[in-house]
């Protein structure tokens, strides 16, 4: 595990932010940290920066406790935390020349990461004048700079568009896929997250409601039987009373949980016996979106 | 160490476009190119002073309004702007996941201040001698040249600084810890009344008052010789004066007590 903390909990006060928080982020994957504004997501990664004191539990980033070998760990994360931190009044080019100059990186780095998130054009420019965009992948590449092992991201495409999503998608892939990287990458949109991550935690109100691989997570959504027809409330009547309960009727579709490819054909048989006309029956994953919503409201 | 030489490095490189550092450059320069201009339009006046009285007069017209006001608010100014760089730019939770020990990066930054405050003062040495040479030059009536006070002046404009830590010390903490500039201005610019009222009214306990002792490192007059030979005197400054320890001590323990203040804060 590149990343394990066990029973991590922190107040604010009387308020507690993060609650017996026991994450596991593998090494090579691209771990989705997902929940709603204020779960406690910005606040765990700053346990995991030591940017907070640790209060309860324990933290170990590549298999060492953090806090007594801080130095170390951190020389290995690159990290991006909330807006990203940017000196308005230097270029592009200057805030990355001096995280080098801290990190000990030479030029030539500074100008392949200027390359890796297209600012090579706007590398003069005063920061002050970039796009919330641009400074958004300007946080990006200052995070990559020292070529990190892990790179922990805090709502990285807040304010990009969506080709600037789509880029910072395919670059973390190709980090993961081809340099052996990990990362772990929080947000609050679902949609985003499930299109790269390979391992998925949610949480809520500082607790950790799920965890582990992403098909875990889909194997959850059990799979429903999503049938068009003209008159959907006589017709679910008609298969409740054959023993086919739906879960969810709307105007044009009836949802009934799904078992077998037979009970899809007895199905479309009953009802086509009956005269119900079948415009369409389609076997349907409930959508990670709604899981998402179940999960973190039901808790 | 490295830590240290590194961060030191990346706050002048950070800085050096920004009104903290110009700041440190540009109040000497145009201090005395007023002082120099009033010297010169006025210089019929003085043709007949001789050059340690000229001295006396154009350095001590700088000093004067250092000593009192100026420099404490200069100091209340670097402590803040080194600080609000990183306030502005959201960047201390950057400095702090960096890895670098946090007293390598807090120290680098008071030792930044403290390196700004010293260069402000030894331009103010610079540029005093120099225009007090050039005035020499360009008006010979004036007797610059026949006195040499760059020793002299040295020595003061450091025991001034040795006075200044103090200051610096909690105007750096409270830079640090207050986002806005309001708070330490404001407080900066009371203690420094304050500061000055003490002094003027000679109370008993001024030297333990930090915003006090600039003002009392210059009021302790140098000593007068003359000197056997020339016949000119030589002014001893005694440096090493009670304020000077009292200031010491309080700009060590502010700094020491600053960076446990620092390591049990939470970076926002």
């Amino acid at each position: 595990m590149v990343i394990n903390t066990d029973g991590l909990t922190f107040d604010f006060g009387s308020q507690t932010v993060v609650k017996s928080l026991s994450l596991q982020v593998p090494e090579g994957s691209i771990y989705g940290f997902l929940g709603p504004n204020g779960a406690g997501k910005t606040t765990t990664i700053k346990l995991l920066l030591n940017l907070l004191q640790t209060q309860q539990g324990s933290i170990h980033i590549f298999g060492k406790e953090l806090k007594s070998n801080r130095l170390e760990i951190l020389a290995q994360i690159g990290s991006l935390i909330e807006q990203p931190a940017i000196y308005l009044h230097l270029s592009g080019k200057e805030n990355l020349l001096n995280r080098a100059l801290l990190l000990q990186i030479g030029e030539a780095r500074v100008n392949e990461v200027l390359n890796i998130v297209h600012l090579t054009d706007a590398a003069h420019k005063k920061a002050g004048q970039y796009s919330l965009g641009m400074k958004q992948r300007l946080g990006i590449a200052l995070a990559l700079l020292s070529d990190p092992k892990l790179l922990i991201l805090d709502e990285p495409t807040n304010g990009l568009d969506p080709n600037g999503i789509i880029e910072v998608r395919e670059l973390l892939i190709k980090l993961v896929s081809e340099h052996k990287k990990t990362v772990f990458i929080s947000s609050h949109l679902l949609a985003e997250i499930e299109r790269m991550a390979t391992h998925v935690g949610i949480i809520n109100h500082g607790e950790l409601l799920f965890q582990g691989s992403i098909h875990d997570l889909e194997a959850m959504s059990k799979p429903a039987v999503q049938i068009e027809t003209d008159n959907t409330i006589d017709a679910a009547n008609y298969l409740a009373r054959n023993n086919y309960t739906a879960t969810e009727v709307t105007d044009t579709h009836i949802f009934i949980p799904y078992t077998t490819k037979q009970q899809m054909g007895n199905i479309n048989k009953l009802l086509n016996d009956m005269g119900y006309n079948v415009y369409s029956i389609i076997k349907q994953h409930k959508d990670l979106e709604k899981l998402f919503l179940d999960i973190t409201q039901n808790a | 160490m490295k830590g240290f030489i590194l961060s030191f490095r990346s706050e002048f490189y950070k800085s050096r476009k920004t009104a903290g550092f110009w700041s440190a450059v540009i109040l000497p320069l145009l201090l005395c190119i007023l002082i120099f201009a009033g010297f010169y339009s006025r210089s019929d006046k003085m043709a007949m002073e001789p050059g340690v009285i000229l001295w006396a007069q154009f350095s001590g017209a700088i000093l004067g309004v250092m000593g009192s006001l100026l420099l404490p608010m200069l100091i209340v100014f670097i402590g803040y702007s080194v600080n609000s760089i990183e306030h502005k730019a959201d960047t201390w939770k950057t400095l702090f996941s960096l890895p670098i020990s946090k007293f390598a990066v807090y120290s680098a930054k008071y030792f930044y201040a403290l390196f700004l405050v010293f260069l402000c003062l030894a331009l103010f040495v610079l540029f005093t001698v120099g225009f007090g040479n050039l005035l020499g030059t360009v008006k010979p009536e004036l007797k610059f040249h026949d006195y040499n006070m760059s020793g002299t002046l040295s020595q003061l404009y450091f025991k001034l600084f040795l006075s200044s830590l103090g200051i610096l010390s909690i105007q750096f903490l409270l830079s640090l810890l207050f986002r806005d500039f309001l708070k330490p201005m404001g407080i900066g610019f009371i203690a420094t009344i304050t500061g000055v009222i003490l002094v003027v009214n000679q109370w008993k306990y001024d030297y333990l008052f930090p915003y006090s002792h600039p003002m009392l490192a210059l009021s302790a007059l140098p000593q007068h010789h003359n000197h056997p030979a020339t016949n000119n005197p030589t002014i001893i400054v005694d440096i090493f004066t009670q304020e000077i320890y009292v200031s010491l001590i309080i700009a060590a323990v502010v700094f020491i007590a600053g960076y446990f203040i620092v390591l049990k804060k939470s970076v926002k």
